[in-house]
């Protein structure tokens, strides 16, 4: 579990690492915490997996992965969990979730991201995924995204905020 | 243009920016360059807009209550509706999509019930209906990837 004193440093790291010497310790200053806690603090959260990465957050359209494609599939439940492993361990998935179905107007239940360069692309990936796991007899949908209207992986903060792309 | 140690900046540090007292050192002698080779490398490229920060990726609904949401939007009023979805300071990731279901964003609040109220004030507002889709089991979660940047 994470404690106020998480929270605080969590909130205060997710406006980004200080580009700095000692970016720990600037960073502690800004929140009344020493260095040293802040180093200790953040290894553990780490360890415990409240932090899934800590790192460099790059901009994928900025470096060329301009199509990126949110595929649906509506899976057996007794399914979805095998197939959600299976999906994920491609390298040009960057997420896999499942998700509550409502019929009749949605009836997908789980969802994956793919990135790629461009669009002919992640349908080749998703082509060549499809086979390889068997997926090609469930229902499926493909959502392409057109145009980002806010915060394409930019920062953000609410008092619960998270440094998260797709909720 | 990137410079290759742009480029390694970009590749390697996506996942374990190393937890010392002086990482940019870390990553210097990493790299064999010099702390303030790194330091002005990564400055270069928050400037150009290749990284948005350097920091944490955090699980859904470790630190609040999140969900991802869908509209379907007649076309032509989908503009005036997303602003409106935007205006929220909950509101994160408000993309176009490709689909009768065309409007889809993140929303994260501080608990469920804060949750509900921003879901039923963007409701009444835009006079649509929002299809919920809370995650119920994370394969992957997990942002970053290999990027295969030519090293030169």
């Amino acid at each position: 579990m994470i404690d106020d004193r998480d929270q605080k440093l969590l909130e205060a790291v997710q406006k980004g690492l200080p580009l700095c010497s000692r970016p720990y310790a600037t960073l502690g200053q800004s929140i009344a915490m020493p260095e040293a806690e802040v180093i200790s603090r953040l290894t553990r959260l780490k360890q415990q997996g409240l932090i899934k990465r800590l790192g460099v957050i790059v901009k994928h359209k900025r470096l060329g992965y301009r199509a990126n494609a949110m595929v649906v599939w509506n899976i057996p439940d007794t399914d979805v969990k095998n197939l959600g492993q299976q999906i994920s361990r491609f390298d040009f998935v960057t997420l896999c979730y499942q998700r509550p179905r409502h019929l009749p107007e949605w009836p997908y239940n789980l969802f994956c991201m793919i990135h790629g360069k461009d669009r002919n692309i992640v349908l080749e990936q998703l082509r060549f995924m499809t086979e390889t796991c068997g997926l090609t007899h469930y229902e499926r949908d493909i959502l392409f995204s057109r145009r980002c209207f806010k915060q394409c992986g930019a920062l953000y903060k609410t008092p619960a905020s998270q440094v998260l792309a797709y909720g | 243009m990137l410079s290759p140690l742009h480029k390694h900046l970009l590749d390697d540090y996506q996942h374990d920016f190393p937890l010392t007292l002086r990482p940019y050192l870390t990553i210097a002698k990493a790299l064999g360059v010099t702390e303030n080779d790194v330091l002005t490398a990564f400055n270069s490229l928050i400037d150009d807009d290749f990284i948005s920060r350097i920091g944490p990726i955090i699980p859904p609904n470790q630190l609040g209550k999140s969900t991802l949401v869908a509209m379907a939007i007649p076309p032509g009023r989908l503009e005036g509706i997303a602003e409106i979805i935007s205006s929220f300071r909950e509101v994160n990731h408000n993309y176009e999509r490709e689909h009768r279901f065309n409007l889809w964003f993140v929303l994260i609040a501080s608990s469920k019930q804060h949750l509900q109220n921003v879901i039923q004030s963007i409701e009444r507002r835009t006079g649509f209906k929002t299809l919920q889709l809370p995650l119920l089991d994370e394969f992957f979660i997990d942002l970053g990837f290999p990027l295969k940047l030519d090293h030169d």
